[in-house]
């Protein structure tokens, strides 16, 4: 750079952002969110005497750790523009399939590959469905969401699968150290996985690409078809994840387990500022979803308030958060 | 400054209360948790308002009503979890699932909560003890003397039962045909076989009355069969001569009642289930009894439990529903 330009920059300086880096931070969508997650952690704190306690704060991960992990793929996958309703029944048919092997003896590492091989099956069915015939994703996976769950219910009836074998609780069971349990070890360990595929990889950039405009992402060189079949497989995967850490916390398999979570899945994504259109989101938000989903259910559980009053609050926090932002904007600019 | 102090300080304030509140209220009130298998189901709910009676009258009880939107294990499990948390005194839980909330439920035993399971029980490790509505026995008699009530003169009966490989009805059906000495003048003229489809039950119920144009008595022991039964009887004129009873819900038979069809029939309470349950869990947090088998526990106006070698106990016989009160029920369940 030579002394001519500089000074010429200086006289005539466009700034590349208005705002001041400060500023930006403070109205990043995570920061907000963090917010929200402290706000919470405080008033749960006041709220209840019994919730700042080591080991009823690492029971409360339980409440959200498997749908997190579900909901690292989906955020990708909804970034991209498309969505997979099917999650759900996907795990419930994982859990199955891993169930069935159960009887027949096999040891703990041929259940977690049968667990996983399950996901990416029928996150392929998926994928080839979406990618191969040009189909929409909601319309697929609202389908294949009956289907695979269906499947369950044909082979089970009203009848469980028991029966895996002792080590098989350690996944979700098991403690890392002191309160530390091995899901949310697991849960880290993929968040950062997740982080780096879609912050720091092309694959990442490819994402976002196709989110914002499949037809220009395709013009520029990416295989939009292919990405979006990887984005499905991952989905798929992080189902028979998911199934794999619930069914050995829970030791037994039910066709109705898992019933709904993919739609707390999809809020917690939402929640998360990943936008439901595609073409924008983040992994860290999506981390902080998680636990605000988390601390909420469980701050209100240590109130006794219902269930169902307890998903009308999920659902006011989701409007409310979504819609602020918003309002703030309007109210500013009049 | 002064300003933050002030409002921390009132917080905290709030806080301390808050604690010292929950602190005596431990002392000398016992939280009893009736965690159910959802919640907005009308049996449940039933057994909620017999619960709260048995709280009321035990006066120094707090009744925490809970359970998961959808009647699913993990969902019971997260309940469970948040009441661990708070050190409730006792857990009273109608499971999901056998298996699947053992570990959680053993967790709530190690810190001292006490853990029964009714209507649909925990495997043995994951409980004290567990309140069936009744028993085999129990069900068997009940159903074959609600026929024979109304048939002081004897009179033939036939059976409507759900498969034939259904466990439970037949276990019911040997259980009644031990118990048919009782009930002399009652003959067992036939068992079909409805396999709980309304239209084969309501088929088979036809041709009972077709083949046995002096039948007296339809007893289904399957609520599916005892409703398809009362219609067959309804269609074909026969209220007044073919009596049909059984085991059925309030809900589903007021309107064979109403007509005629059915003069009464049976069904566990879901008010007597709660009120027990409570009592029971009452006792035990209190340590007024111990769980073990062959233990007498006492539950209140439904008289006393008697545990045996798996700790299960059976409340009471089924519960008689009729025309006098139908009405009360069948919006319950």
């Amino acid at each position: 750079m030579t002394d001519a330009t500089l000074v010429n920059e200086q006289r005539r300086h466009i700034p590349d952002r208005l705002e001041g880096p400060a500023a930006r931070l403070a109205k990043r969508w995570e920061v907000l969110l963090l917010a929200v997650a402290v706000a919470i952690f405080v008033a749960n704190s006041f709220a209840s005497p019994y919730f700042l306690n080591a080991w009823n704060l690492s029971d409360a991960t339980f409440n959200f750790t498997e749908k997190a992990m579900i909901a690292f793929a989906m955020a990708l996958l909804i970034i991209a523009g498309e969505i997979d309703l099917s999650v759900a029944s996907i795990l419930a048919l994982a859990s199955t399939a891993m169930g069935a092997a159960a009887q027949l003896d096999v040891g703990v590492p041929v259940l977690v590959l049968i667990g996983l091989g399950t996901g990416l099956m029928c996150g392929a069915f998926n994928g080839l469905l979406v990618t191969g015939f040009g189909l929409p994703s909601i319309v697929v996976t609202i389908g294949t969401m009956s289907l695979f769950r269906g499947i369950s219910y044909i082979v089970l009836g009203d009848q469980a699968y028991g029966g895996y074998p002792s080590g098989f609780s350690w996944f979700g069971r098991g403690y890392a150290f002191w309160v530390i349990s091995i899901e949310l070890v697991l849960f880290a360990a993929l968040a950062l996985i997740y982080y780096v595929v879609l912050h720091r990889t092309n694959f990442g950039r490819a994402v976002y690409a196709i989110g914002n405009n499949p037809t220009g992402a395709l013009f520029s060189g990416i295989r939009v078809a292919r990405v979006k079949f990887v984005l499905f497989l991952l989905t798929g995967l992080m189902s028979g994840v998911a199934a794999v850490c619930l069914t050995s916390r829970l030791g037994s398999t039910r066709p109705s387990i898992a019933t709904g979570w993919e739609l707390e899945v999809v809020t917690m994504v939402v929640l998360g500022g990943v936008n439901i259109l595609g073409g924008s989101g983040s992994i860290p938000g999506v981390v902080i979803a998680a636990f605000v989903m988390g601390l909420v259910t469980f701050g209100l559980g240590l109130l006794n308030v219902p269930g169902i009053v307890m998903s009308i609050f999920v659902g006011l926090l989701l409007i409310g958060v979504i819609a602020l932002p918003r309002l703030w904007g309007m109210w500013r600019r009049r | 400054m002064g300003m933050t102090r002030r409002l921390f300080g009132g917080a905290a304030l709030a806080a301390l209360a808050l604690a010292g509140g929950a602190a005596s209220a431990q002392d000398d009130t016992v939280r009893i948790a009736l965690v159910v298998k959802a919640l907005g189901i009308g049996f449940f709910e039933a057994a909620a308002e017999g619960a709260q009676e048995a709280a009321d009258e035990l006066g120094n009880v707090e009744l925490i009503y809970t359970g998961p939107t959808d009647t699913t294990a993990e969902g019971q499990i997260e309940v469970i979890n948040s009441l661990i948390a708070q050190q409730v005194d006792a857990i009273a839980v109608s499971a999901n699932d056998t298996d699947a909330l053992v570990p959680a439920l053993q967790r709530a035993m190690e810190r001292g909560i006490t853990v029964i399971s009714w209507d649909s029980g925990v495997a043995p490790e994951g409980r004290e003890m567990h309140l069936n509505p009744s028993s085999n026995a129990l069900i068997g008699n009940m159903i074959i003397k609600l026929a024979a009530d109304h048939l002081p003169d004897g009179g033939q009966v036939a059976i409507l039962s759900a498969s034939a490989t259904a466990t439970n009805q037949n276990t019911w059906i040997e259980e009644m045909n031990a118990v048919m000495g009782n009930y002399p003048g009652i003959e067992v003229v036939a068992t079909v076989y409805g396999d709980d489809l309304a239209d084969k039950s309501y088929r088979e119920a036809q041709g009972l009355m077709q083949t046995y144009p002096d039948l007296d008595a339809i007893i289904a022991p399957t609520s599916v069969g005892i409703v398809a039964a009362a219609r067959a009887v309804e269609d074909a004129g026969k209220v007044g001569q073919v009596n049909v009873t059984g085991l059925g819900l309030p809900s589903e038979m007021a309107g064979a009642i109403e007509s005629g069809a059915s003069q009464s029939f049976a069904i566990w309470n879901p008010i007597d289930l709660g009120y027990s349950a409570t009592m029971l869990a009452y006792a035990l947090a209190t340590d007024q009894a111990e769980a073990a088998p062959g233990a007498e526990i006492p539950m209140g106006r439904m008289g006393t439990l008697t545990l045996d070698d798996n700790s299960e106990g059976a409340m009471a016989d089924p519960f008689t529903y009729d025309a006098s009160n139908i009405d009360e029920f069948k919006d319950i369940f």
